[in-house]
């Protein structure tokens, strides 16, 4: 086995194992899991969008992900209580499955976002995790202290003129972006599993939020690194590995 | 924080005209039947509801906390004690002794009364020239009811301007050095 050849993806998949975990908590505390399925669904349809049309996927997936995620609060009012969510990932599984069905190229790329081919991430997704996961994780850390005041006091964080829109519309595309990066290398539920598991699992057990913290990102990385030995010994799919195993540790530990 | 004739409301007036001037370091309550607009009043202090008529003067960057009867919900989240009080920028020094002891704990396993006091106490010792309480009692037992009195008293004695809502008549007497009584337009 030639270990040159799997550094690449290793590496692609080690950054988001490292940042979607954390991604997590902020958006389990805001009640917000399904937006990582939701934007996930849409980062695909984007990148099926963009193949079909000439362009590199990967700029299709983060712009659709992107426009969702800002323009989300434009619907707010009408979409409360998590529909928005529903129709985004509603929507964006729709178009996906669409393009998948009418046009060749797009079935099979189509396959791979859903199926979770992190083995043929290359250089340029490696790239983009370099630079997109140290930015995105100190976006967090700089929004941390605002997330969990504008949820615990709402009324308290808008008196004292704190600015919201870097905590709800920053947030908001914040995760889009994250979100649809991860799901051009790990897929669809890969990214879901990651964002979702660790976190549910640490919060569970954690005493203060920055345990919390810590418990999601080592079950996460910890969980992805036995996942990627599993699914190359095993030839098989790194997205499905991911998530079986992070589902039989959560019927475990919980 | 001087209100003259101050009608407040969300939609449409739905408080009576209000007179009142509170003075650094005073502690005011405000009572009155359900449904008169005694909350409604706290928020438009802290510039929340809309002022129909009247005057409310403010020092320029005057900082307020206000702390409404929604409980923050922390349930399923490893949120402790500590953690809280770091957000709202409180200190721990005072807290009764049943509740220093349990800092480290999650909120959420702590019970009803302990969590109440401690989202109270992160709003009362917030770095704040006005206090704004909207029904501090509920939830407490008569040692909290007797601990938090003594401490608005405290607070105030720092420099703090206190208005608290409340439809417990004893806590509001002890507590307060002055009390407006509202009266429903039925009333009037």
């Amino acid at each position: 086995m030639n270990a040159e050849l799997f550094l690449a993806p290793f590496l692609t998949g080690l950054g988001l194992a490292i940042l979607l975990p954390l991604l997590g908590c902020y958006l389990r505390l805001r009640d917000e899991w399904l937006a990582a399925l939701a934007y996930s669904h849409v980062a695909a349809a984007g990148a099926l969008l963009a193949l079909v049309g000439g362009l590199p996927p990967a700029l299709g997936g983060i712009a659709a992900a992107g426009l969702a995620g800002a323009g989300k609060r434009l619907f707010a009012r009408r979409l409360s209580g998590g529909a928005s969510y529903a129709l985004l990932l509603l929507g964006g599984w729709a178009v996906a499955v669409l393009l998948a069905a009418n046009q060749p190229m797009a079935e099979r790329l189509g396959h791979a976002l859903f199926d979770g081919q992190l083995y043929f991430a290359g250089d340029a997704a490696l790239w983009q995790v370099a630079l997109g996961v140290p930015l995105a994780l100190l976006l967090l850390r700089a929004m941390s202290r605002h997330l969990l005041l504008a949820h615990t006091y709402p009324d308290f964080f808008r008196i004292r003129g704190l600015r919201s829109w870097p905590t709800q519309t920053g947030f908001d595309l914040l995760a889009a972006l994250v979100l649809a990066l991860a799901t051009m290398s790990l897929g669809v539920m890969g990214a879901f599993a990651l964002v979702f598991v660790p976190t549910w699992l640490a919060f569970r057990r954690a005493a203060r939020w920055r345990a919390g913290l810590l418990g999601a990102l080592g079950i996460g990385v910890l969980a992805y690194v036995v996942a990627f030995g599993l699914a190359l010994w095993l030839d098989q799919p790194f997205g499905p590995v991911l998530a079986g195993l992070l589902v039989l540790v959560g019927l475990l530990v919980a | 924080m001087t209100a003259r004739g101050l009608v407040a409301g969300w939609e449409q007036p739905a408080t009576p005209p209000l007179d009142l001037a509170l003075r650094t370091g005073e502690i005011v309550g405000l009572t009155g039947p359900n449904g008169v607009g005694k909350s409604t009043l706290l928020a438009a202090f802290a510039g929340r509801a809309r002022v129909f008529a009247g005057q409310l003067e403010k020092r320029p960057n005057l900082q307020i906390a206000l702390r409404t009867q929604d409980v923050p919900p922390v349930a399923g989240l490893p949120l402790s004690g500590r953690d809280l009080l770091a957000l709202t920028g409180a200190g721990p020094v005072g807290l009764p002794a049943w509740l220093a002891d349990r800092l480290d704990e999650r909120l959420d396993r702590l019970s009803g009364g302990q969590r109440h006091y401690l989202t109270l106490w992160a709003v009362l010792q917030a770095p704040a020239e006005l206090v704004l309480l909207d029904e501090p009692t509920n939830n407490l037992d008569a040692a909290g009811v007797r601990h938090l009195t003594a401490h608005l008293h405290e607070r105030a004695g720092e420099g703090a301007g206190i208005i608290v809502v409340s439809h417990d008549a004893a806590f509001v007497a002890a507590a307060c050095d002055r009390v407006v009584v509202l009266e429903s337009a039925d009333e009037r």
